[in-house]
């Protein structure tokens, strides 16, 4: 009947391993949008990852295979949007719409032989004795392979954009595309890879669902993390570390709300599912508020446009 | 006068040829709608396995057809009317949010008879028809107190409503009077189909103790995290035995071939008329699914003594004396709930803590 | 090497003849998924895309059903095209749709079992106000904070989305319902309820309107001083100062617009088709039309054929199904297809494909 029954280190580790696909899926987002494109099919990519990667994991019985399935299956699928959107200009909102309806559908499809069977477990890594340390095992030491392959990724993007002159490149080009196009750098085959990467992302953290956190293959099982994952994007102000803790706070409170149910304090879920959101948005008039443009970190180019000029 | 009778005698002919070629060669039309996908493996996957059945039962004689996905509300009502449209000679309407529409097509095509689940409104050729769940759930409740060892139970539900709180309160009574230290713990999802949100329930009630999850959701992700975890679970709407091999405990699963199966065989006969069904484990809609070996001999025994008491009438479910959940008196000693309370049950009985959401 | 030209004008030719041209590749596309399945190509694309319309059984009521049907998706998107023209992104129109339903039924449920006139007028009113408020919140937070839009409207949408779990289960839950979630039924209110005109079309008065707004979208952008300031603000805010165009007023005007429709859509719908507001009343309208108004080049009677085509895909889809037990996940990837191949050709009529050869030295 109080918050004293729910034990934080199990909390926290529970709410890591469950955050891991939003983290996934955003972060993907994330380098999309700074390149300065804007893609709503996250939900349809991470849905591809999650039917491809279960399917390559129940016949190959390999993990290695599920992971790389869903990530092609993801990165494949963005590729459909980059084509459309960049070498043939169509609306970046309409065909990401788009692509979220064909990868549901699509995704349904593929996965009908494979609903209600049960894929190979995915292995854990062995701390040996450091798992075994009082609070740092629990806390550190206790998931699956993909959650340090997550949290390495973060720090990945957050050297690559800001560190490298690649992620210079991608900067600028989300910022002002006519500008980059000028000094010569190339917009289209930049935003390429940058979907791409975004659908790789949004792929495995489909696959994260399907191969490990529930695991098994249901259709329509994202049921709207792609979706969260935009979200969380903004909540983010486009910054990787903050993606975490943006995870962190969209899957905990869902489990706080769980927990809180389970030991018996009266919650109304519908307002406390809310929350995360009118909290997004509250960031978001903080971020745009604030008078140094440069802080907000938001791509000037986010959605717009680009043709290339002789 | 010549071309009044040829005509008469055209009409005859082509009347008796209609007759002879719809006894014959048109099969009868069932069509379904369902609010989920078929391969959800729960309340849909079910329906659809008794659609199944009636293809497997009258062959030739019947032609059956579905629509799944289907929105209740206005899109359902569209569906329906090119269902009827389109020939069908009975129509079961899968949802209880198909209740409206299911009764605004039934009044316009009289000759086509609908068949609506877990709703409320009849007409002429509307029948309705549920299962009595809570039967199932005295049973593994009762098992679900004997095999606890931490004296917490786990509940995971859907939405509050007389469905679900009547499942809540049947597990609690049984398993309470047979572990007089047993404790629920429930936790509202508010979806019926979310995996990952499930999923993590599941782990929230473990880590809170629990150490048997029971589950009013439709995916196999609790049965999953059970087995995962080393805990029990029961399977609900399908077996899950797949996904649960040592977890698994029992099961209630929703059978509804059997019932389809006579309805579609009174509309064959001729003999279809609307009806008001809310049947159990006695006509098999309910069934429980085979005990696991994990549960001892003896509680087994008892387990199936109460789903054969409950089968043959001799006992119900809710039987005096049960308080409400404010110690008010429900039923007095010996007293049976009537079925007008239990459709709309909205309170939790005696001993359960928490409050049901709205 | 091939280069792509920006046409000076979209071509007239290809603008007409790239929407025939994409629902072709499409029926191709489709056709071989369909005989992937199994299925007779054939049949399956006559089923989904001729039967609605010239079944001899079927098509008396699919006609008019593909209208209804249509119907939202039109409000919805003449609205949004409005602000899409001006570049002012609003995709929160499914949250404004939910709103607008859930105000306007809720004043009308506030009445009953009062019957009157005025009854129905407020509730249409009450649920354009929905809308209008809803869509006020990313509008204010442009002016006042110069917060990005799309992504306030389309949080919002989530938000709308949990407080309608809410009421269907909570304030608006049917008190003779024995319990179960969802609100009375309108239908079933004769003040408030939204019937149809005409015996047995299933037409309300939502397709009227929806009709209506296409003619007044297409006077607004041709003859109205407002249409010319919203065309010039898209085009560059700065140039729109010179002409005389206040910017904060143009964004509050363009969220209005497309917020209200949307409510108006969702009363209409709720009233009307729907009946009842339950946890599920939204399907998807608001996202479906930001693809309808695009499809429809943002021109009012391209959003017209736009919505009406998405239409016949879901009501030919449905039929698909149960007379040729297509899952419907065959349909939501056919309808991907068509979308994509659309969007893509759409570049023929914005640019001239030339052949270039290398030029040497």
């Amino acid at each position: 009947m109080d918050f004293a029954a729910i034990n934080p280190l199990i909390f926290f580790s529970t709410m890591v391993a469950a955050s891991i696909p939003v983290l996934l899926a955003a972060l993907g987002e994330l380098v999309v949008e700074k390149s300065g494109v804007l893609n709503l099919g996250v939900e349809g990519m991470m849905i591809i990852g999650a039917v491809c990667g279960f399917i390559a994991i129940y016949h190959t019985g390999s993990p290695l295979f599920g992971v790389l399935a869903s990530i092609i299956a993801g990165g494949l699928l963005a590729l459909i949007f980059g084509i459309l959107t960049q070498v043939l200009h169509s609306n970046q909102v309409a065909t990401g719409l788009a692509l979220t309806l064909f990868g549901l559908g699509l995704s349904a499809l593929l996965g009908q032989p494979y609903a209600g069977i049960k894929p190979p477990t995915f292995p854990k890594p062995d701390f040996g004795l450091l798992g075994d340390l009082p609070v740092l095992g629990q806390l550190f030491f206790k998931y699956d392979y993909l959650v340090y392959v997550a949290f390495i990724l973060v720090v990945g993007v957050s050297y690559f954009l800001n560190r490298t002159r690649g992620g210079l490149i991608l900067r600028s080009i989300g910022e002002n595309h006519d500008a980059a196009h000028a000094l010569g750098y190339h917009v289209v085959r930049v935003r390429l890879a940058a979907i791409m990467f975004g659908g790789g992302c949004a792929g495995l953290g489909g696959g994260y669902l399907a191969m490990i956190r529930v695991p098994q293959w249901t259709e329509g099982m994202t049921a709207g993390v792609g979706w969260i994952a935009l979200a969380l994007v903004v909540f983010a102000s486009w910054r990787p570390y903050r993606v975490i803790l943006g995870a962190f706070l969209f899957g905990g409170v869902t489990l706080l709300q769980l927990n809180l149910q389970a030991v018996g304090i009266k919650v109304n879920p519908a307002y406390l599912s809310m929350a995360p959101y009118l909290i997004t948005i509250v960031a978001l008039v903080v971020i745009s508020g604030s008078s140094n443009r440069l802080s907000t970190q938001a791509p000037g180019s986010l959605g717009r446009l680009f043709h290339k000029t002789m | 006068m010549t071309r009044n009778i040829l005509q008469k005698v055209f009409a005859i002919l082509a009347s008796i040829f209609l007759t002879f070629s719809l006894a014959h060669a048109e099969p009868a039309k069932v069509g379904f709608i369902y609010v989920g996908p078929v391969g959800d493996f729960g309340w849909t996957y079910e329906h659809d396995q008794g659609r199944l059945a009636v293809e497997e039962a009258f062959g030739d004689k019947v032609e059956t057809s579905y629509v799944e996905n289907v929105p209740e509300g206005a899109d359902a009502e569209r569906v329906l009317t090119q269902m009827a449209l389109a020939g069908n000679d009975l129509i079961f309407t899968t949802s209880f949010g198909y209740m409206d529409p299911t009764i605004n097509v039934a009044a316009k095509f009289p000759d086509v008879k609908f068949e609506h689940a877990t709703g409320y409104k009849r007409a002429d050729n509307v029948s309705i028809y549920s299962a009595r769940f809570y039967e199932g759930r005295a049973v593994i409740g009762h098992i679900a107190g004997k095999m606890t060892k931490t004296n917490q139970i786990g509940y995971i539900a859907s939405f509050p409503i007389p469905e679900v709180i009547r499942g809540i309160n049947s597990a609690y009574i049984h398993a309470k009077k047979v572990n007089p230290d047993v404790e629920f713990k429930i936790v509202w999802v508010f979806t019926w189909f979310d995996p990952a949100k499930e999923a993590d329930a599941a782990q929230t009630l473990i880590e809170q103790g629990v150490d048997v999850i029971m589950q009013h959701t439709d995916s196999t992700a609790p049965m999953t995290i059970a087995e995962e975890k080393g805990i029990f679970a029961f399977g609900q709407a399908s077996d899950m035995m797949e996904f649960g091999p040592t977890a698994r405990l029992s099961s209630i699963i929703d059978n509804w071939a059997p019932y389809y199966v006579a309805r579609t065989q009174a509309l064959l006969d001729g003999t279809w008329e609307s009806v008001d069904v809310w049947d159990g484990i006695s006509t098999g809609m309910v069934e429980i699914g085979e005990f696991s070996d994990r549960i001892p001999e003896d509680v087994r025994a008892e387990a199936q003594a109460m789903a054969d008491a409950i089968s043959d009438g001799s006992y119900h479910p809710f039987t005096g004396p049960i308080n409400r959940q404010d110690g008010s008196a429900w039923l007095g000693d010996g007293e049976i709930a009537d079925d007008g309370t239990l459709l709309g049950m909205n309170f939790y009985v005696e001993g359960l803590s928490g409050s049901i959401p709205n | 090497m091939l280069v792509f030209e920006r046409r000076r004008e979209p071509s007239r030719f290809w603008t007409a003849i790239t929407p025939v041209l994409a629902v072709l590749v499409t029926l191709i596309a489709g056709g071989i998924m369909f005989a992937i399945l199994g299925k007779n190509p054939v049949e399956a694309i006559k089923t989904i895309f001729w039967a609605p319309i010239f079944d001899p059984n079927l098509s008396a009521y699919a006609r008019p059903q593909i209208l209804v049907k249509a119907a939202p998706l039109v409000l919805i998107a003449i609205g949004l095209s409005i602000g899409f023209k001006a570049n002012i992104w609003n995709i929160g129109a499914e949250g404004q749709y939910i709103m607008g339903a859930i105000l306007g039924g809720g004043v009308a449920l506030a009445f009953y079992p009062l019957e009157a006139w005025w009854i129905f007028p407020l509730m249409i009113v009450s649920g354009i106000v929905g809308g209008i408020a809803w869509a006020m919140i990313p509008a204010l937070l442009k002016i006042k904070f110069r917060t990005n839009e799309i992504l306030v409207s389309l949080m919002l949408v989530y938000v709308s989305e949990h407080f309608l779990a809410s009421v269907s289960l909570g304030l608006l839950r049917n008190p003779d319902g024995i319990g179960f979630p969802g609100s009375r039924n309108l239908q079933h209110y004769t003040s408030a309820s939204n019937g149809e005109l005409f015996v047995g079309t299933g037409i309300h008065l939502g397709v009227i309107v929806a009709l209506v707004s296409i003619f007044a979208l297409y006077g607004l952008i041709r003859f109205h001083r407002l249409g010319f300031q919203v065309r010039v603000t898209g085009q560059s805010v700065r140039i729109s100062r010179f002409a005389g165009v206040n910017p904060n007023l143009m964004v509050i005007f363009c969220l209005a617009a497309s917020g209200g429709l949307a409510g108006l859509a969702g009363i209409f719908e709720l009233s009307g088709p729907a009946g009842q507001l339950s946890i599920d009343f939204n399907v998807g309208y608001g996202f479906t039309a930001i693809i309808v108004a695009f499809l429809g080049r943002l021109n009012p009677f391209g959003i017209a054929l736009a919505a009406l085509l998405m239409s016949l895909t879901y009501i030919g889809g449905d039929l698909a199904q149960f007379m040729l037990n297509l899952p419907s996940a065959a349909i939501q990837a056919l309808q991907g297809m068509l979308l994509f191949f659309l969007l893509s050709m759409d570049f023929l009529s914005q640019y001239r494909i030339t052949i270039k050869h290398w030029a040497r030295g």
